[in-house]
């Protein structure tokens, strides 16, 4: 119990610092009993300092970007491997499933010679480009089409619909807790990616939020402005933690579905 | 279930003969990505490893640039500390998530409560976990030497310290994947049936003999899954080392990964960088022919 208590101090040290005032005193920054009037400065000074606007922009283009080509990508793939039958198809899954292991971060040094190939370096779609395909997304697709009886396709195909409009019209709409599971898995792990975005970007105008925080944070850290990095912490922290706290049983249930990212 | 036993569904003759090639277009915008950043950039960096430009700008095949990777001290200092990385944090993650988790697993608003909080820093970017902790390990006004003080303990420089930066980096981790693992045996643990564990207390089985002889045997899916979840992300996750240490002091905190960046980044020296991640590639690519079986299993033993 003492060691979960433990979990929470770096947040309870967050929200006390970033609601301290700046001229309290360095000499109690560390306290984690808030004393005298508390006030929300550091969190004006923060947003006002850092480009968190542009930042949280950036990377909600970039989550719900990466998103809606995922859902297209894996559904087609996930409906390929769970229903139909062709040659080389186990072949295939594993060569998809390599990808479980050898993800983007490690494979940086020759991505970014494809993105300036591409001419795609410092875009957000040279950021996403990697993400497009996911193999964790076919393979919860493929679970998720397994479990919808085969008889909705087949009534659908008497009367005539294409493969698409199977797909689209009758499998999606039952496939929404899959698809749930596999948007909150994807949207966590690219909110909160830094190596690759870092990378992959120069210009302050395609940063986005775990980046920014990089650079703002070593700027305030100069200052030893504690309270106004501990502020600008929660901008990046707070939507996640906000969402897992309301949506904790759709989250806890979408992340032990998968594992992986 | 390997993909091979699938079952097919029945549907009309007609409509199957037509689709081995309606399944490659289904296939082909997923593999046009995967083509392009992972099977593509795979075989350009075994290329690239293998490339020595001499003096004169002359490209020629060789094994130079693995030559001078091992020659590099630098490059053998981001291998140990990896190890000694990946054992620092998986040991004590796992041991701690599965302690949790039966200490947990009985729902009350009390320990529904605590399971939230130990989960909460899975969610946050390991950068924003670094910048918490430069100030929690900042020497003698940072949280740490703050309460630590109070003890009579004098002030420590945990991250500027060669021999506890890199414990220091594994502190952070610890506190940041140990939750995610929880998850994970929260969901084996209810698994496990409840009758099985009755019916050996009444056989007299003591606390300890039921956790040995039932519950860890039958935990063992979710223990080599999330096992090799871990070895991933020791393998995979370095942007708190980017943020905070930079690999140093004097590189008691730089990994393989780090190692990459650096020559990458820094150093621009691709062929140094490209051996380097031949290495990398290489063990998460034994790793995953090792472990395909238990992935699979492990996915999807909650479906």
């Amino acid at each position: 119990m003492a060691a979960a208590l433990l979990w929470v101090i770096p947040f309870a040290w967050m929200v006390v610092a970033s609601l301290r005032p700046g001229d309290a005193g360095a000499a109690d920054i560390a306290s984690l009993l808030p004393a005298g009037p508390l006030g929300t400065g550091n969190f004006a000074e923060a947003w006002t300092s850092g480009h968190f606007p542009l930042w949280y922009g950036n990377t909600f283009v970039l989550c719900g970007g990466i998103l809606a080509v995922q859902c297209v990508t894996v559904s087609l793939a996930g409906y390929a491997f769970a229903r139909m039958r062709f040659p080389g198809r186990d072949w295939l899954f594993y060569a998809f499933l390599l990808q479980l292991m050898l993800v983007p971060p490690i494979l940086i040094v020759p991505n970014l010679t494809t993105l300036v190939a591409l001419h795609l370096y410092d875009t957000l779609a040279g950021v996403a480009a990697p993400y497009c395909a996911s193999a964790f997304g076919v393979f919860l697709m493929r679970q998720t089409f397994r479990t919808i009886p085969a008889a909705y396709e087949e009534a659908a195909l008497v009367d005539g619909a294409s493969r698409l409009q199977i797909i689209w019209h009758v499998l999606l709409p039952l496939a929404r807790p899959g698809l749930t599971a596999f948007a909150i898995v994807s949207v966590t792990s690219h909110w909160n990616e830094f190596l690759w975005p870092l990378m992959a970007t120069s210009s302050p105008s395609t940063q986005v939020l775990t980046v920014g925080l990089a650079s703002f944070t070593a700027g305030a850290e100069a200052g030893s402005e504690w309270g106004v990095i501990a502020a600008g912490t929660f901008f990046v922290a707070a939507p996640l933690l906000i969402a897992f706290v309301a949506f904790q049983r759709q989250f806890v249930s979408s992340f032990t579905f998968s594992g992986i990212k | 279930m390997s993909a091979a036993s699938t079952t097919l569904p029945s549907v009309s003759l007609a409509a199957r003969a037509r689709w081995p090639w309606a399944a490659y277009g289904l296939l082909t915008p997923s593999a046009i990505f995967l083509l392009a950043f992972t099977y593509w950039p795979v075989l350009l960096v075994v290329l690239n490893s293998l490339t020595v430009t001499g003096f004169h700008g002359v490209a020629h095949w060789g094994l130079d640039n693995f030559g001078r990777l091992f020659a590099d001290d630098h490059f053998g200092a981001a291998v140990r500390n990896n190890i000694v990385y990946a054992i620092g944090t998986i040991a004590p993650s796992l041991v701690l998530a599965l302690g949790f988790a039966l200490g947990l697993k009985d729902t009350t608003r009390f320990s529904s409560a605590l399971r939230t909080a130990i989960a909460l820093p899975m969610l946050i970017p390991l950068v924003a976990a670094a910048s918490l902790f430069v100030f929690i390990f900042l020497p003698s006004a940072g949280l740490l030497d703050y309460y630590l003080g109070r003890f009579g303990l004098s002030e420590t420089n945990w991250l500027g310290d060669p021999s506890l930066a890199l414990g220091s980096i594994i502190a952070i981790t610890i506190w940041k994947n140990t939750g995610y693992y929880m998850l994970f045996f929260l969901a084996g643990l209810a698994g496990i049936p409840q009758d099985l564990l009755d019916a050996a207390k009444i056989d007299g089985a003591r606390p300890w003999q039921r956790f040995r002889h039932i519950t860890l045997p039958l935990l063992g899916p979710t223990i080599s899954f999330v096992l090799i979840v871990a070895l991933l992300n020791v393998l995979t996750q370095v942007d708190h080392v980017i943020v905070m240490t930079q690999g140093g002091p004097s590189d008691s905190t730089s990994m393989l990964l780090f190692y990459i960046y650096q020559q990458a980044h820094q150093n621009y020296d691709v062929g140094l960088a490209s051996a380097a991640t031949v290495m990398s590639v290489g063990v998460l690519f034994a790793l995953s022919v090792l472990s395909l079986r238990s992935l699979e299993r492990g996915i999807h033993h909650e479906v």
